[in-house]
């Protein structure tokens, strides 16, 4: 038997796809048990696919980096 | 004076991500959005003294990406004198002959209206991202957004994994509380 903290972590390990074969049977069974961690899952579940529907971009740190630069000089 | 006031030394941690992703949905080219959200925080700089304070700083700085974001289509299009528009209705080279079927709208097409839908999904998480610590901001975004693996955030960032998704969970969990009013329906 897991904790329900153990599972929310699983949870969010299986969101990218890092848990493991056996972690994710332990997950499956206890959403099996535990209606809060269920719940808390498919939600989950669904920030994680509206993420990926929303396809969001970002700049990189590099880049961030670079522009601030810029800014600053252009402030002085 | 009105009630806002503008803070350009935190401009890009707070707004870039955000400028980003409408520049990048209008232009569909990273390196020139990147150009534009630069520009758009220079010509921000420059006409600081001009900033009423009656919109929020966010708002002001949209405004100033959407003249830059026309301003791009205008001079691509002038570079090339004219705008070639090459229409062809028989896309397919198999399907030869008129076919109405082809020529008609779909009604059962949704594809524009998802398009839509994920513009205003995406502003929506960026708004409910902003709203989180700094910190976890970077992580959720580096690990989701950018798909960067655990051990690599964990060495740039100095942290161990166990710290990482503390911060993933909260990260997450706030997200889903945010986010629960718009878009969820569970």
């Amino acid at each position: 038997m897991i904790s329900c903290d153990k599972a929310a972590h699983l949870c969010n390990k299986s969101q990218y796809k890092e848990a493991t074969f056996i972690e994710k049977l332990q997950l499956k069974f206890h959403l099996l048990i535990c209606k809060v961690c269920s719940v808390h899952s498919a939600k989950n579940s669904k920030l994680t696919s509206l993420c990926k529907q929303a396809k969001l971009h970002s700049l990189s740190k590099k880049d961030k980096a670079e522009m601030k630069k810029l800014i600053d000089k252009n402030i002085t | 004076m009105g009630i806002h006031q503008l803070n350009p030394n935190k401009w890009i941690d707070l707004y870039a991500d955000y400028l980003f992703n409408y520049a990048v949905s209008r232009i569909s080219d990273a390196e020139i959005a990147k150009d534009l959200v630069q520009e758009t925080f220079f010509a921000g700089l420059k006409s600081a003294k001009n900033y009423k304070g009656d919109a929020a700083e966010r708002t002001w700085l949209i405004a100033i990406l959407k003249r830059k974001v026309i301003d791009h289509y205008r001079k691509i299009n002038s570079n090339k004198g004219k705008a070639e528009v090459r229409m062809n209705y028989s896309a397919g080279s198999d399907s030869e002959g008129d076919w109405l079927e082809e020529q008609v709208a779909d009604p059962f097409s949704n594809l524009e209206n998802s398009a839509i839908e994920n513009e205003e999904l995406g502003s929506a998480i960026q708004n409910c991202l902003s709203k989180l610590p700094k910190k976890q901001n970077l992580v959720f975004t580096m690990k989701t957004i950018q798909g960067i693996n655990t051990e690599d955030i964990c060495n740039e960032l100095d942290i161990n994994p166990s710290n990482l998704w503390v911060m993933i969970h909260r990260a997450r969990t706030s997200l889903m509380d945010c986010l629960n009013q718009n878009w969820f329906q569970i």
